[in-house]
C-alpha cells in the first residue's frame, strides 16, 4: 500500500511541468490537450493533420545569442501576394520553450510583402520553425539553429 | 501603454510601406517569482491588429514567447491616403493604440 502511494506521488512528480503553462491556443479537435505545449503538439495543432514541406520560407536568426530575453528574427516567404495566391499565416515554434508555440501571424495580399521581424525569447539552444500556411492551404516551413548562452524564461524574465 | 509607431509619411500607390511598431510593455510569461514567493502572473499582449484605411491588413496572436516591450516589423501595400492604425490588448484586458497617416500619391 505505502510503495504504491509512493509510486503515485513519484508518478505525480514526473508528470512534465509544461502541461501548466497556458497554451497561446486552444488544440485542434482529436488533439490531446496534454501533447499542446510539446513543440509536436504545437505543430500538431498548427497543421491540422496536414503535411508541410521544407522550403519558400525564409527565417533569419543569428547563429548565436549572449542571452534568450530577446533574439531578433525576420521570418519571409517567397510569395506573389496576391488575391490569388498570398500567405495566410505564418506560426512561430520554438522547440525548448514552456510554451513552444511563441506566436502566430496573420497575413493578407494587402501587405505586398510576407515578411515580418520581432524579437523572441528563447529559453536555451534550440531548433526555431517557421510554418507558413498558403492561401491554397499548403504548409512550407524552415528551421534554424540558435545558440543561446543565457536563456530566457525561466529567471528573470 | 506607449508605443512608438514609425512609417514613412509618403509612398507611391502600388509601393510597399514599410511599419514598424515598438510597445513598452513586460510580456510577463507567468513563470517568473517575485521577492516573496509569488507567481507573478501571466499578461502578454496577445492581439494585435493593423488596419489601413479601415480594413484590417494584419493581425498577430502573440504568446510568452515574444520578448518584452514586443517589436513588429511588416509591411503594408500603398493604395490610398489613409491612417495606419494598430490596436493590441493584453490579458489584463489593457489595450493600446498607435497610428500613422500615409500619404499616397501617383
Amino acid at each position: 500500500m505505502r510503495r504504491r502511494s509512493l509510486a503515485a506521488l513519484v508518478a505525480l512528480l514526473a508528470l512534465p511541468r509544461q502541461t501548466l503553462a497556458q497554451p497561446i491556443m486552444n488544440p485542434a479537435p482529436g488533439i490531446d490537450a496534454r501533447m499542446i505545449n510539446t513543440p509536436q503538439g504545437a505543430l500538431q495543432s498548427i497543421l491540422k493533420g496536414a503535411e508541410m514541406r521544407r522550403g519558400r520560407v525564409r527565417l533569419q536568426l543569428p547563429p548565436n545569442a549572449d542571452n534568450g530575453h530577446s533574439v531578433g528574427l525576420t521570418v519571409s516567404v517567397d510569395s506573389p501576394m496576391s488575391e490569388a495566391d498570398h500567405v495566410l499565416r505564418i506560426d512561430l515554434v520554438s522547440e525548448k520553450n514552456p510554451v513552444p508555440h511563441m506566436a502566430t501571424f496573420f497575413l493578407g495580399p494587402h501587405m505586398g510583402r510576407a515578411e515580418i521581424e520581432s524579437r523572441v525569447r528563447l529559453n536555451g539552444t534550440q531548433r526555431v520553425t517557421a510554418v507558413a500556411q498558403l492561401s491554397d492551404g499548403s504548409f512550407w516551413f524552415e528551421a534554424a539553429d540558435i545558440a543561446v548562452n543565457e536563456s530566457a524564461c525561466l529567471d528573470g524574465g | 501603454m506607449t508605443a512608438r509607431i514609425q512609417v514613412q509619411r509618403e509612398a507611391r500607390r502600388g509601393d510597399l510601406i514599410e511599419v514598424r511598431i515598438l510597445i513598452q510593455h513586460p510580456m510577463e510569461t507567468g513563470f517568473r517569482y517575485d521577492a516573496l514567493g509569488r507567481r507573478t502572473p501571466r499578461n502578454v499582449i496577445h492581439r494585435f491588429e493593423c488596419r489601413y484605411g479601415g480594413f484590417e491588413v494584419f493581425r498577430a496572436a502573440m504568446g510568452a514567447g515574444i520578448a518584452a516591450n514586443p517589436y513588429l516589423r511588416f509591411f503594408v501595400r500603398a493604395k490610398e491616403s489613409g491612417d495606419i492604425e494598430c490596436r493590441w490588448v493584453d490579458q489584463e484586458n489593457v489595450s493600446g493604440f498607435a497610428s500613422a497617416r500615409v500619404t499616397v500619391s501617383g
